[in-house]
């Protein structure tokens, strides 16, 4: 995104989109931190998709924000004012569940106009703001229907329109995919981009899924036993993780040996720039599979164990001399030759790398 | 043709060789449960070789209009209260947490109550506020008579009594439907800007309705079909359908009233009937919504 | 939770707790009394020295046994079977075990009544004549709703399919895969079926009255004409019984639960 989200014509469906602070929250449940000092900040209009393994207390932190869970100490403020006291009915904020959060009694226009309805708005504005919002998500032809009679893409589609209706100050996505089939979660995630794109609300989307977080955001928040391990652009986070979760989580790594010195790591003999937080001698180097090559050579110390055909890309499975098994990610035309058992020469092209100590990674 | 014709006696055969098992099943109930309700049935129009409609007639008489007007009273008023009741206690059972223990003594003494008191319900109260009961005589000390002229031997024993046994089935048969909203419709009204107050009277009670309704028509039948509390308790005469079963049955002989009873019995499966029938197309309502 | 609501709470469960526990602590105290004053237990003891009460009390829990056996015996097979080969009859199983709810015992006592001479000759020709067990055939057509819902659930929390296709694949015949495979997995359910009938036949009072038998609940009422203490001390008893036998259920199932739980917390 090259255009940066305060520039966006405000769209004249939603107010412009204001900026999100969370500062320094804890939660604490017993013994268990869910949240351990978390401190995120969200310009108006942005996307931030926050991202990590289940219990590491994204969606406590998406809960607070919305009002729905206090904070055991910590603030929350929108548009620099404080909400930390302030009930969630009180917070306009437009939140879209993981699944089944449609009212069943209600048809799906009545579901959209429900919040509307709460704010005392007049039957036939409450009604054409609905219908305006079922059209942004595509479902205008559904507005009678009842929950139980649409499929699970549907839902959260209407859902998405009803959280959108009250023109929130914040937009709460809780894990909004992960109920639905690979294939209409692909669908709906660039749905949800457009339409969020479209109004301009600053959104919070709450997902383990590192491809979904990848693909919508403007800037991922990767999450680790309630702390913010790393904020930053997609792209950016990919190619430059701060830190060893991040490297690990985001993204399939190879853990290669590797001995640094004077700011350069020689992985597989070839000498490639490290990242901020490597060490400073012999760890294991993260290496990206994308970033290998393999090239057949009857000298080669490394051997092939198998090759995975995905269509488009192969994956091929090596070991190294050592016995490290490594993969590398080849386009299939390249991987064409490459048979189990052959001897192979590895290469790394030479991209800056993350080197880690190779105690905490463990094996 | 021949072909077809094979397939269906393959298929027939296919059937018989599947229901064969069955068989004990089928036969056990028929014997004891459709041929007891078909002789209801035929013996209310025929005996003894000849069809009248004359015991349906005796349904009309004052004795057992009467009978039938107390019983629907007794059901109706049991009904409504105990549905009242019972759903508040439902919602104290449902937001304690699932596994306490006090829940769990709450609801297994419901089951007990609801199902299985009959009897001794009705010397329970008997030991409460008869004549000599321990209440009694408690405030019998403060110059009150809580026995009075003995109202627990009457239809208004029986509200009491039955009401007793009414909240605990209520609360049984709601709970489930209680525990079906979900803590993301809460959730959901409440971040669209909901009070708790507005979350009940437009997400909650709507949601609730049906399945209250329909709990409320069972808290019905079960009420109108109940014998064995009015039997203990009411021994002089016969005020509603069940007692007045109970004297047709055991007076058939000396006073010739062979037959009334079917017709009573006929008349209890009816009234019966239709309200289960209601119950059932409510409650398939609300299954679909609090799943 | 606001203040308010928890206080209302606290009332509400006093003012429910007091309208539902009094009669049952009045009658504990009830079935103390001795007729001429003061406390004895002689109710109490009664319940297994009584000439007239004990033997109705064998009668009743006889009964029981007899019955819970029966049940077991006829619906566990169906409903297997109707699950692995005849789908196509599970309907009608489920109606005509969940129809006693809607045909009250009072008709069928009033049915059964007129085919009477029918019943005696067949209980005489299976030499139970006069006897109370005779009672054990209907009882069994009550226990059926509640058997049927307490083994449906525990049915439905296996894939029974599957399983059946397993032990057969591996060589099991029929009978084998029943009482080998799917039996030791639905055992939760049969107990709590099993439970329950016994909670349904010890408090059974219409159609033992109404045919002339002489059975627990039948017992008691009579008593309750001459001897109070005896009668409240013998139906508190049946009771107590119920409520213990279903809360040693919910507590073993709970057990079950947390045990899950543990295993995938670990």
């Amino acid at each position: 995104m090259s255009q940066r989200p305060t520039e966006r014509t405000p769209s004249d469906r939603s107010r412009p989109g204001v900026s999100v602070e969370l500062t320094d929250l804890t939660r604490t449940y017993g013994q268990v931190n869910a949240l351990d000092g978390l401190t995120l900040r969200l310009e108006p209009g942005e996307l931030v998709a926050l991202l990590g393994p289940s219990g590491c207390g994204k969606t406590t932190a998406l809960r607070i924000l919305a009002g729905l869970d206090e904070a055991t100490s910590g603030t929350v403020a929108v548009d620099g004012q404080d909400l930390t006291s302030v009930p969630a009915n009180k917070r306009d904020m437009g939140m879209v569940f993981q699944a089944y959060s449609l009212f069943p009694h209600l048809t799906v226009l009545d579901n959209v106009a429900f919040g509307l309805k709460l704010r005392g708005d007049d039957r036939t504005n409450r009604h054409l703001r609905a219908a305006e919002m079922l059209e942004l998500v595509g479902l205008s032809e559904h507005s009678e229907k009842y929950a139980s009679q649409l499929s699970g893409g549907q839902q959260q589609r209407v859902a998405l329109a009803r959280a959108l209706a009250i023109r929130p100050r914040v937009l709460l996505l809780d894990e909004p995919l992960s109920a639905l089939d690979a294939k209409v979660r692909v669908q709906l995630r660039e749905e949800i981009r457009r339409v969020q794109l479209e109004v301009g609300t600053t959104t919070l989307f709450v997902t383990h899924d590192q491809e979904e977080a990848l693909a919508v955001a403007d800037r991922v928040g990767v999450m680790s036993h309630g702390r913010l391990e790393q904020i930053a652009a997609p792209a950016e986070l990919y190619a430059h993780p701060a830190t060893p979760f991040v490297a690990e989580f985001v993204g399939l790594n190879n853990k290669v040996p590797a001995v640094v010195s004077a700011g350069k790591a020689e992985v597989l003999g070839v000498q490639v720039p490290t990242l901020v937080g490597s060490v400073e001698d012999a760890g294991l180097a993260m290496v990206r599979p994308e970033s290998l090559s393999v090239r057949a050579d009857s000298e080669g110390t490394a051997s092939i164990t198998s090759v995975a055909f995905l269509g488009p890309i192969s994956r091929v499975h090596c070991t190294l001399a050592d016995q490290t098994p490594v993969i590398a990610q080849l386009t299939s035309s390249q991987a064409r030759d490459l048979a189990p058992g052959q001897r192979v020469s590895l290469e790394v092209e030479p991209a800056p790398v993350l080197v880690v100590p190779a105690a905490t990674m463990g094996a | 043709m021949a072909e077809a014709a094979a397939g269906r006696g393959r298929r027939a055969g296919a059937r018989l060789r599947e229901g064969a098992p069955l068989l004990p099943f089928f036969a056990y109930l028929v014997i004891f449960l459709v041929i007891p309700t078909v002789a209801v049935l035929v013996g209310s129009v025929y005996l003894d070789g000849s069809f009248s409609f004359g015991r349906i007639h005796e349904l009309f008489s004052s004795t057992a209009l009467a009978a039938l007007w107390k019983s629907v009273l007794l059901s109706a008023s049991t009904a409504v209260v105990g549905a009242v009741l019972g759903a508040v206690l439902a919602w104290l059972v449902a937001s304690s947490p699932p596994t306490s223990v006090l829940r769990r003594m709450m609801l297994s003494l419901c089951s007990v109550l609801a199902q299985f008191g009959g009897v001794a319900l009705a010397f329970a109260f008997v030991a409460t506020v008869g004549s000599t009961g321990v209440l009694t005589l408690w405030v019998a000390h403060l110059g009150v008579d809580l026995a009075g002229s003995g109202w627990l031997y009457t239809l208004t024993g029986l509200v009491l009594v039955y009401t007793y046994f009414q909240i605990p089935l209520m609360v049984i048969v709601f709970l489930p439907a209680l525990e079906g909203l979900k803590a993301q419709w809460r959730e959901a009204a409440v971040s669209l800007g909901a009070t708790g107050w507005q979350y009940w009277r437009q997400v909650a009670v709507p949601l609730l309705t049906p399945a209250f309704l329909g709990s409320m028509l069972l808290l019905f039948a079960n009420a109108f079909a109940a014998y064995a509390t009015a039997a203990a308790l009411v021994s002089i005469g016969s005020p509603i359908v069940p007692l007045l079963i109970r004297q047709a049955l055991t007076s058939e002989v000396v006073l010739g009233q062979s037959g009334f009873a079917y017709a009573l019995a006929l008349e209890m499966i009816v009234v019966v009937a239709v309200v289960m029938v209601a119950y059932t197309l409510l409650v398939r309502r609300t299954s679909r919504w609090l799943r | 939770m606001t203040r308010r609501t928890r206080a209302l709470r606290v009332v509400l469960l006093v003012l429910f707790g007091i309208f539902f526990l009094l009669p049952i602590y009045a009658s504990a105290l009830f079935s103390l009394r001795r007729p001429g004053g003061g406390h004895s237990m002689a109710a109490w003891t009664a319940i297994v020295s009584d000439d007239q009460l004990y033997p109705a009390v064998l009668v009743s829990l006889g009964l029981a046994f007899v019955s819970v056996v029966l049940m077991l015996l006829l619906l566990v097979p169906t409903m297997i079977w109707v699950r692995l080969r005849a789908p196509w009859a599970r309907r009608l199983v489920e109606f005509l075990c969940l129809l006693p709810l809607t045909i009250p015992a009072l008709v069928i006592v009033v049915g059964l009544k007129g085919v009477y001479a029918w019943v005696t000759y067949f209980l005489g020709f299976i030499g139970l004549g006069e006897s109370a067990l005779a009672l054990t055939f209907i009882y069994v057509v009550l226990t059926l709703p509640y058997a049927y819902r307490a083994l449906d659930t525990s049915l439905s929390a296996i894939d029974l399919q599957t399983l059946a296709e397993a032990a057969r694949s591996l060589g099991a015949g029929w009978t084998a895969t029943i009482t080998r495979v799917v039996v030791p997995n639905i055992w939760s359910g049969m107990l709590s079926a099993s439970f329950i009938a016994i909670a349904v036949v010890l408090g059974e009072y219409t159609i033992a009255s109404l045919m002339g038998y002489q059975n627990l609940q039948v017992v008691i009422v009579l008593l309750g004409k001459t001897d109070g203490p005896t009668s409240v001390a013998a139906s508190l008893a049946t009771i107590l019984l119920g409520f213990v036998l279903l809360l040693v259920l919910s507590l073993a199932t709970r057990g079950r639960r947390r045990h899950v739980v543990g295993g995938a917390v670990r």
